[in-house]
């Protein structure tokens, strides 16, 4: 039986169980046969009204809970049912009793309820729309149900209920890394002796009319809208954005140790994680690509491991011509010219970009590369960019066996993190 | 654990003033707390104070791309940094750690109203309008200013703090949470230097309507916290400001020649049911060794239930005298935490007690050597921590 601590003498990080949700359906089976056949989960919104909107589609998920729940209700349906299935795979009903650790976006009241609230601040005798007529409707009596709409941490706290996790649990954001750094986050727990099983989990149901707005004022999302599925085409000469999307993953990790003393399956191994903040623009990366090329070797460093042990990249290709040059450009520094000969591949070519949820999502279905000898395939991959030097696995599935995975999330606001992820060593 | 968590850092704009020393005159002079009960009528609000952005941060184009609540942390961070004599240091900014704490940023609040005012006049296809407004009228970049981890993604480039970026979330847990990761990293060896810390914009009817959906906000004239229950509303005054800690590995702080304000122990942090508060509360005090402390420090939000729950936990300690910061600065949401935890370090640093902040707190004449930190979120979370005169070895 192999050690159980890493090199430098830490426990080695076992991923007892694994969950996600995405537009291609909810859970694991569902979801790989679905993106290994290269289908796409974008398509028209059909959810709020889209006129004036310069983009249509999204990769909205639509089978979890009614439109007019609202996206703090989906946002946690996502969460609930990712954290469920990796708990389930991981052996524990009922109390799990570890730490917490929630990627989840940021909250506010939603339209309908400002609408309502100021409604009802008219029928009290307000006169005048606006703030103080909402605020005399508050002023009037409680809103408890639009708590998950105020709260932050409501989505962590219910989820900690639910799953019967242990102390105050964890709600973080690091923009479009989230996902990543929650896992991360569990990580450095199980590191510190804090706990030996920790629960991570990515979650995003915050595809909203506003939201859409707000990143297309950025000029961030694809306006690519005639065909949905092909609109998001990571790598491409013709990318010209993001498409939003939603979802969740989930990771259950313990120490080897525990996980073999109590026989549980061991999926994998989180071998590292590094990260490293950009301090050039809020939006932009470093042109030297110094940032995201620090978050990989940190990574790497923090596995043990050099980047010729790595098999396959998970890339977080978004598909706006920013990321995807810049993400070439960094990793192009680290792995070599033509990236070195390891292939990488966008998941969001398929799902899109579940922001929040992504890192944690991506982690899922890096995972499964590794477990099922399979490459996702990045898809809508017509017109190469000629620029990008890299094996993107176009369009098709492949066939490989690698036992180590570099998964990649940058975000907003210079967030940059990366994980490693193994298989169990031999 | 092989090493200890030292405070060599401070930064503080609330209602008191800028920095630590006007902090500290506030807090001992017993002068009266700066509120504003006209603004947001009939709510009191303690204001943030004059301040000259351009100290902290010099670029205006930085200054205009911020609003509100980031600019009161990214100046606040940038007065720790100060504190800290590691601002401008790129050795040290760019292998620092980096955990704020925040909510979301700030509606605009006459794109609302347009909005508001037309479905009022009868437009029915609110979901239509809504796309038609928010298009044109909302400032592109605003949503820079609104997105949480943006304060962090403000300090990384003015104040160039890069080692790492994390944001927490989720109201005074987030806080907590904040501080207790810093603590715990620092104490496991997985950082050296952290800065830590959040920002509050309570001169916002958005950030005072998520308050108002659970009737948490105390109404009328301004009353001190112990006195909250006899006056109109849920209890809670809403204050402004940006409270930033430097956290460090004592051997690296000393190693640098750097001034050590105070030791902070491992922060306990929990939250639950209701009806396990007390319990909660009693572990957590041992967890953190408050009764080993000579006074307390506590980060009371004022709304009514919580603060109830707190007077009974704090009946364990009748005879350590408490300063409720709210009295001063109101309540500043996630920075409150860090808030009462800069207090008690620069009581510490002074040598002297925090004075009465309101008639129904004892008076102290001895230098605290320990003082406990007791913080419970204004509906859910709790923590407890022991800031203290460091050791001779720290």
């Amino acid at each position: 039986m192999s050690a159980v601590t890493d090199k430098a003498g830490r426990p080695l990080i076992a991923i007892t169980g694994a969950g996600i949700v995405s537009p291609l359906g909810r859970g694991k089976t569902e979801n790989w046969a679905a993106l290994t056949s290269g289908r796409s989960g974008i398509h028209r919104i059909a959810r709020f009204p889209t006129d004036h909107l310069r983009t249509t589609i999204a990769g909205t998920v639509d089978f979890m809970t009614a439109p007019e729940d609202g996206s703090t209700a989906l946002t946690y349906a996502l969460a609930e049912a990712a954290a469920l299935e990796a708990l389930e795979e991981a052996g524990f009903s009922g109390d799990f009793g570890g730490p917490l650790f929630v990627a989840a976006p940021p909250v506010e009241l939603e339209w309908h309820q400002r609408l309502a609230l100021d409604a009802e601040g008219a029928a009290l005798g307000e006169s005048e729309a606006g703030y103080d007529r909402v605020l005399a409707a508050a002023r009037a009596k409680t809103h408890p149900q639009n708590s998950g709409n105020v709260y932050f941490g409501s989505t962590a706290l219910r989820l900690k209920e639910k799953t019967g996790a242990r102390g105050l649990p964890i709600t973080l954001s690091t923009a479009c890394a989230s996902g990543a750094t929650a896992i991360q986050l569990g990580a450095e727990a199980i590191r510190r002796g804090e706990a030996d099983r920790v629960l991570s989990v990515g979650t995003d149901g915050s595809v909203t009319a506003e939201a859409l707005i707000r990143f297309s004022l950025l000029s961030a999302l694809s306006t690519q809208n005639e065909v949905p599925e092909q609109a998001s085409k990571p790598f491409s000469k013709d990318r010209d954005g993001f498409v939003m999307s939603e979802g969740a993953g989930a990771f259950l990790m313990e120490t080897l140790e525990s996980a073999r003393a109590r026989g549980a399956t061991i999926l994998g191994i989180l071998e590292g994680c590094g990260e490293k903040a950009d301090d050039f623009h809020r939006t932009r990366s470093k042109p030297d690509g110094s940032p995201a090329i620090a978050a990989v070797n940190a990574a790497l460093a923090d596995a043990g491991v050099a980047p010729a042990d790595i098999g396959y990249i998970n890339a977080h290709g978004t598909s706006t011509p920013e990321n995807d040059k810049m993400e070439c450009l960094s990793l192009t520094e680290v792995f070599g010219e033509g990236l070195g000969g390891v292939p990488i591949s966008s998941n969001k070519s398929m799902i899109g970009h579940t922001l929040t949820a992504a890192g944690a999502i991506e982690a899922v279905f890096s995972l499964l590369t590794i477990r099922t000898g399979t490459l996702p395939p990045t898809i809508n991959h017509a017109n190469p960019d000629p620029a990008l030097l890299l094996d993107c696995v176009p369009n098709e599935k492949r066939d490989l066996q690698v036992t180590r995975v570099l998964s990649n999330s940058f975000g907003f606001g210079g967030q940059n993190t990366c994980l490693v992820i193994a298989a169990e060593p031999a | 654990m092989a090493h200890s968590a030292v405070i060599t850092g401070i930064g503080i704009v609330t209602a008191m003033g800028v920095g630590i020393e006007a902090s500290w005159r506030a807090l001992t002079d017993g002068s009266a707390a700066v509120v504003d009960t006209d603004r947001f009528a009939p709510y009191p609000v303690h204001p943030a104070p004059e301040i000259d952005w351009s100290e902290q941060i010099p670029k205006r184009g930085d200054q205009r791309q911020m609003e509100a609540w980031q600019r009161l942390g990214t100046y606040a961070a940038g007065l720790a940094l100060d504190d800290a004599g590691i601002k401008g240091d790129e050795t040290l900014t760019g292998t620092m750690d980096m955990i704020v704490a925040a909510a979301g940023g700030e509606r605009d609040v006459s794109v609302d109203t347009m909005i508001l005012g037309e479905a009022a006049a009868g437009r029915s296809d609110t979901g239509v309008l809504i796309n038609e407004k928010l298009t044109t009228e909302l400032r592109p970049t605003l949503f820079l200013a609104q997105l949480s981890n943006l304060l962090a993604g403000n300090i990384s480039i003015v104040h160039k703090v890069t080692g790492s970026s994390r944001t927490f979330m989720g109201e005074e847990g987030a806080g907590m949470s904040a501080v207790q990761t810093a603590v715990a990293r620092i104490r496991a060896g997985q950082s050296t230097h952290v800065l830590v810390g959040a920002a509050f914009n309570a001169e916002h009817p958005d950030m005072l309507l998520g308050y108002e959906m659970n009737g948490h906000l105390a109404r009328g004239p301004f009353r001190p916290v112990a006195e909250r229950a006899s006056g109109e509303g849920g209890g809670l005054v809403a204050g402004s400001g940006g409270v930033f800690l430097v956290i460090e590995e004592a051997g690296h702080a000393k190693a640098r020649g750097a001034t050590i304000h105070a030791a902070i122990g491992p922060v306990a942090v929990d939250a639950g049911e209701a009806d396990g508060t007390q319990a909660r509360l009693e572990s957590l005090a041992v967890e953190a060794g408050i009764d080993e402390a000579d006074m307390i420090v506590s980060a009371n939000s004022g709304a009514l239930a919580r603060s109830a729950v707190e007077k009974s936990a704090a009946a364990r300690w009748p005879e350590k005298s408490v300063r409720a910061i709210a009295n001063k600065t109101g309540h500043l949401r996630e920075a409150q935490f860090p808030l009462a935890i800069a207090v008690a370090a620069l009581s510490i640093a002074k040598g002297q007690p925090v004075a009465p902040l309101e008639s129904a707190e004892a008076p102290a004449n001895d230098a605290p050597g320990a003082i406990g930190v007791i913080a419970l979120g204004h509906q859910t979370a709790e923590a407890m921590v022991r800031v203290a005169t460091p050791e001779p070895t720290q």
